[in-house]
């Protein structure tokens, strides 16, 4: 339990997805403007990166790693499940298991819950691009300073999602007003926005000391 | 809500693609450095942009990369799209990226020295996800021939790697004191800000408005003679 709090804490505050490892940026520069946008857009990072760290730890530790099950049962009585699949194969895996992952929650989504598919809807095909997400993934399985069990993996692409919208929502916080000031016109927009973001990151530094 | 020049500026950036058909194979090469700089103009593939650039030597590694992997899926992205069927063209573009990540990535497992891969570690397997490449296999390499996708790839990646080296030379200089690792100063104290994540966003800001100066400086340039009133021409 102790444990589980710690992930929380690291990948939500100390390791934010956004400000200290630079993953998203994309959907946070762009679709951070409006607060309710910026919502809209977490939410769905959070679900699917929530769904999509359940599908990859578990195609990672029973297909693709070395010693994989199911690699024994097929393949035994050679070297293949001595050496796993995951160096040749993860990146192409897992991509798509994103791409595939938000099409079927979309469809899903549609045929539902209507009302949620209709806020978040335009936000949902973009997530498939947003390395925040294929990122979150691989560091779940190979990229894990310590092997993380399922419900650690699961925990920590919430918790990622959760860091994610957190700083969507300053950020658009902090855009709104923006907007009523009178920027620079150089600055305007995109440069401004990356400078606030420096001072966020600043801010959030300060949560580095709790490690 | 946006207007004035800075309205003109972002019709005008939407136009260029366009031209594609008439540029020169010499103007294919070179577009990426500067006039559509992927970085600074575009602003795609901003995540390992950031995240490479706190020494000359990871910003290196990691445009290199990102070329070896823009250049070859354009080349082959070219060489198939008559083959691929327009509905599942995208999905197609991504295994084919994702081959060649997969391939740089054991390439530089193996011969790039422990402290840089281990810096680039999980941003080698996001190159999959780098719009660069999709974008421009989805944009360019789909429509054009194989020679003109090389060299689209080759200046693309190369105005890439320029970026980045750019903004490691400022973060490397000031945050650690050294070029390529190698110390010049013995007096100058280091600001440690500039290698971590605050000092990334800002050196990209500032670099990205003074971009964004030039090209707004340039565009009034260009429009002041044809401005019909007195009073417009002197504001």
């Amino acid at each position: 339990m102790g444990n589980l709090f710690a992930i929380i804490i690291a990948i939500t505050f100390v390791n934010n997805v956004v400000l200290s490892q630079f993953l998203g940026l994309c959907p946070f520069v762009n679709s951070s403007d409006k607060t309710d946008k910026a919502f809209g857009m977490g939410m769905a990072v959070t679900f699917v990166m929530t769904m999509a760290s359940f599908v990859t730890h578990l195609l990672y530790t029973y297909v693709l790693r070395p010693d994989a099950a199911l690699l024994k049962m097929l393949f035994s009585g050679t070297r293949i499940p001595e050496v796993g699949l995951q160096a040749v194969l993860q990146t192409a895996t897992f991509i798509l298991v994103i791409a595939s992952l938000v099409q079927l929650v979309e469809i899903f989504m549609r045929k539902t819950i209507p009302a949620l598919y209709r806020s978040l809807g335009i936000f949902l095909p973009l997530i498939t691009t947003n390395c925040a997400v294929l990122g979150v993934a691989l560091l779940n399985t190979s990229y894990a300073a310590e092997p993380l069990s399922l419900a650690q993996a699961v925990v920590q692409g919430f918790f990622a999602g959760i860091g994610f919208t957190i700083a969507m929502l300053l950020m658009s916080g902090v855009r709104e007003r923006l907007e009523k000031l009178n920027v620079p016109e150089a600055l305007r927009g995109t440069p401004i926005t990356f400078i606030a973001t420096g001072l966020m990151a600043l801010a959030f530094l300060g949560f580095a000391g709790m490690g | 809500m946006r207007s004035g020049v800075f309205g003109d500026y972002r019709a005008c950036r939407r136009r260029t693609p366009e031209a594609a058909k008439e540029v020169s194979m010499r103007q294919e090469l070179t577009k990426g450095f500067f006039k559509r700089n992927p970085v600074f103009v575009l602003m795609v593939g901003l995540c390992p942009t950031l995240a490479t650039t706190t020494s000359l030597n990871n910003a290196l590694a990691m445009g290199v990369a990102a070329t070896a992997v823009l250049v070859c899926s354009n080349v082959f992205v070219s060489l198939v799209r008559n083959f691929i069927p327009k509905g599942v063209r995208i999905p197609c573009y991504i295994v084919i990226i994702a081959s060649f990540v997969t391939i740089v990535e054991m390439l530089m497992k193996y011969f790039l020295p422990l402290q840089v891969s281990e810096k680039l570690s999980i941003f080698i397997p996001l190159i999959v996800v780098n719009c660069i490449i999709l974008y421009r296999a989805e944009d360019f390499a789909s429509k054009n021939g194989v020679v003109r996708s090389l060299l689209d790839g080759i200046g693309m990646g190369g105005g890439f790697t320029v970026a980045l080296l750019l903004i490691a030379v400022i973060r490397e200089t000031t945050g650690n004191g050294t070029i390529f690792g190698l110390k010049f100063s013995t007096t100058y104290e280091p600001a440690a800000v500039m290698t971590l994540a605050p000092g990334a966003f800002i050196v990209m800001g500032l670099l990205l408005a003074l971009f964004r100066w030039r090209s707004l400086r340039k565009l009034r340039a260009a429009t002041r003679p044809a401005a019909s009133t007195p009073a417009e021409a002197t504001a």
